[in-house]
């Protein structure tokens, strides 16, 4: 499986959400801007020197920083 | 009184419905978050006086933050609640919904941005979800007021729903899915050249090309705006009022009250920058020679945050913010503090940690020129060339990162990461845009007009009978060794506290260099006024209050220092 999360993922990947981590009040925040397990993502903008990513999901975009998206494992969608 | 709530996820368009319902001038812009607190308004519904609130959006009950908190702790005041759904983004505001069917109150959804989600190719069974639901659902587009009457006629429909009460946050997720299944199509759309441009400003490298073209061009747009105004409105008036202001300084004669209404005759004639009177400076200065700034100003910053750019400009940044230990955020009080500190630093409370409110509010304190300040530096050193005025803001700019890069390192707590909802780019309503520059320009005009009239008054006074002089003699060693400024500049810079604009009216007499000027403008921006000063006391507390002092002292001592050794 090309799994991995969504810190490693390169700039225009796709990805499909496979599992959260961290605490459930985070898990809860990001299930509720639509990051929910299953779902699609493409990741429209990393920026440097661990800055923030930006990702799209369901049409929207959304900030995402560094750390909060080592939480997120993704599958890489080819 | 029936109390209706108006509930939902953040920025789908609760202020401007609210302002639809209750005729309640709100601020609203396209960016989560905008309302911090709630807002209370009426509307006469069939003839009874009923209580809107308008509460701050919320994701979900399970509240996160401070805002949030808010929201929930109104539901329990609410007979009837609106919730308020984005129809461009059902699947994650139906979660909040579900949440709500199951307080066992009469439910009404307005699916609002209905027009936004047509021209996206998002079609909703509106007939199928309120059967799903089992309570009314009303398409609106709170905008343009487009089906705003519908939703009030059938505010009595709104009902208990009789949905059997979901466990567990899994199930409610599952149901969501299973919900927009059935009510909801998306046509297939290509990326265009379009969402790739807007994509291209949120990236590393194109996203800072783009913020600056984008602030280079606002800048730009105040100075037009401003200028024009200037031009076009202001003098022409000034030259009217010019004949009132004559008749009255010759039936007065010459004397104190003279001296005080009209103030001091430049060659023959009352000079509105140098005169000094209360009818003459105390008038032209904050309405002839700011007033113009702060409109154009508050044009501009409605015009970014209409367009929903923010968000944009906070991600893009966030790198550099984060050196000063801030999030990308901490550009929304920066920029509000460009057009008067007070709701620049109010703005900090949207930052989470005590260390990033403490950074903010000392920078904002410090190194950001306020609308205010900005005419004066435009005004005073305007006719000798844009170099000057870039030195003054090139030297605050670098100051601001410097000065946050070394309060960063003062405390070890780590600023947390940025988490944002981007909304989508909308073209601002001109009407909208313009009510909002209004009621900011409104604010600005109740709360500075009163200070600055009664500075005016305590500066007539004190030249009056010599307190000026005499102040100047005792600053001039000082302001002549340290800073290579005459002395009479201590009384001007001490008067810059009350308000920045009266000093401009002080400092033109003077007759100094360019590169006085230049020194003494800069140094200006190191003493808020005192409308600043309370707020910053009001919410930083006394210890950190004191903390900002001492950097604020060593600043103007330091740049004020090698900025004279460098130009003069």
């Amino acid at each position: 499986m090309n799994e991995t999360t969504l810190s490693l993922l390169k700039q225009d990947e796709k990805a499909t959400v496979a599992a959260l981590h961290g605490g459930s009040a985070f898990q809860h925040r990001l299930r509720s801007v639509g990051l929910k397990e299953g779902k699609l993502l493409r990741v429209v903008a990393k920026h440097h020197f661990s800055g923030p990513l930006v990702v799209e999901v369901e049409r929207h975009h959304i900030t995402i920083g560094r750390g909060m998206a080592q939480k997120i494992v993704v599958a890489r969608v080819p | 009184m029936k109390t209706i709530l108006l509930i939902g996820d953040p920025n789908v368009g609760k202020s401007v419905l609210f302002s639809r319902l209750t005729g309640v001038d709100v601020i609203a812009s396209n960016y989560p978050g905008t309302t911090v607190d709630y807002l209370k308004g009426r509307m006469n519904l069939g003839g009874e006086a009923v209580e809107i609130i308008d509460a701050p959006g919320t994701y979900s009950l399970e509240a996160t933050n401070k805002a949030e908190e808010v929201a929930v702790s109104l539901l329990d005041r609410a007979d009837l609640i609106v919730n308020v759904v984005d129809a461009t983004s059902l699947e994650r505001c139906l979660l909040l919904t579900l949440e709500l069917l199951a307080k066992h109150k009469p439910v009404i959804l307005a699916l609002n941005m209905w027009d936004e989600a047509q021209h996206l190719g998002i079609n909703i069974n509106v007939h199928e979800l309120e059967n799903l639901l089992q309570v009314p659902v009303v398409p609106t587009v709170a905008i343009t007021a487009e089906g705003v009457k519908e939703l009030v006629r059938r505010l009595d429909e709104a009902r208990i729903s009789g949905r059997p009460v979901l466990e567990g946050e899994d199930q409610v997720w599952t149901e969501v899915g299973h919900i927009v299944r059935k009510v909801q199509t998306v046509a297939h759309r290509h990326h265009t050249i379009w969402d790739r441009l807007v994509d291209a400003t949120v990236k590393s490298g194109t996203g800072w090309l783009a913020a600056l073209v984008i602030l280079f061009g606002l800048f730009w747009l105040v100075r037009l705006v401003g200028e024009g105004l200037i031009r076009y409105a202001v003098e022409p008036v000034f030259e009217l009022y010019r004949t009132p202001i004559d008749a009255l300084s010759n039936w007065l004669g010459s004397g104190l009250l003279q001296k005080m209404l009209i103030g001091t005759l430049i060659d023959g004639r009352v000079d509105y920058v140098q005169s000094m009177g209360i009818l003459t400076t105390g008038i032209f200065v904050p309405f002839g020679m700011v007033l113009p700034y702060v409109v154009a100003f508050y044009l501009a910053l409605a015009l970014l945050e209409d367009s929903g750019y923010l968000p944009r400009l906070a991600t893009v940044t966030d790198n550099v913010f984060h050196k000063l230990g801030l999030h990308g955020h901490g550009i929304i009080p920066v920029l509000l503090g460009l057009g008067c500190k007070v709701p620049g630093i109010l703005a900090a409370r949207s930052l989470e940690t005590r260390k990033e409110r403490f950074i903010v509010i000392t920078l904002v304190g410090i190194t950001v020129p306020c609308a205010a300040h900005t005419a004066m530096i435009f005004g005073v050193l305007g006719r000798y060339g844009a170099s000057y005025i870039l030195v003054v803001f090139g030297t605050l700019a670098a100051l601001f990162l410097l000065l946050g890069f070394i309060l960063n390192r003062t405390s070890r707590t780590e600023c947390p990461e940025l988490f944002l909802d981007i909304p989508p780019y909308r073209w601002p309503i001109p009407s909208a845009v313009a009510k909002k520059t209004w009621m900011r320009v409104r604010w600005f005009l109740t709360e500075a007009l009163p200070l600055v009239l009664l500075g005016v008054l305590a500066a007539c006074i004190l030249d009056a009978v010599g307190v000026t002089g005499l102040l100047a003699n005792y600053t001039a060693p000082f302001m002549q060794g340290w800073f290579g400024l005459p002395g009479a500049a201590g009384p001007a810079l001490l008067s810059g506290f009350l308000r920045k604009e009266l000093a401009i009216g002080m400092l033109v007499p003077l007759a100094l260099t360019p590169a006085q000027l230049t020194v003494a403008v800069t140094v200006f921006a190191f003493f808020p006024c005192i409308a600043a000063l309370a707020v910053m006391l009001k919410e930083l507390g006394i210890k950190d209050m004191l903390k900002a002092m001492a950097a604020m002292i060593l600043t103007s001592l330091l740049v004020g220092g090698i900025l004279r050794i460098i130009l003069i």
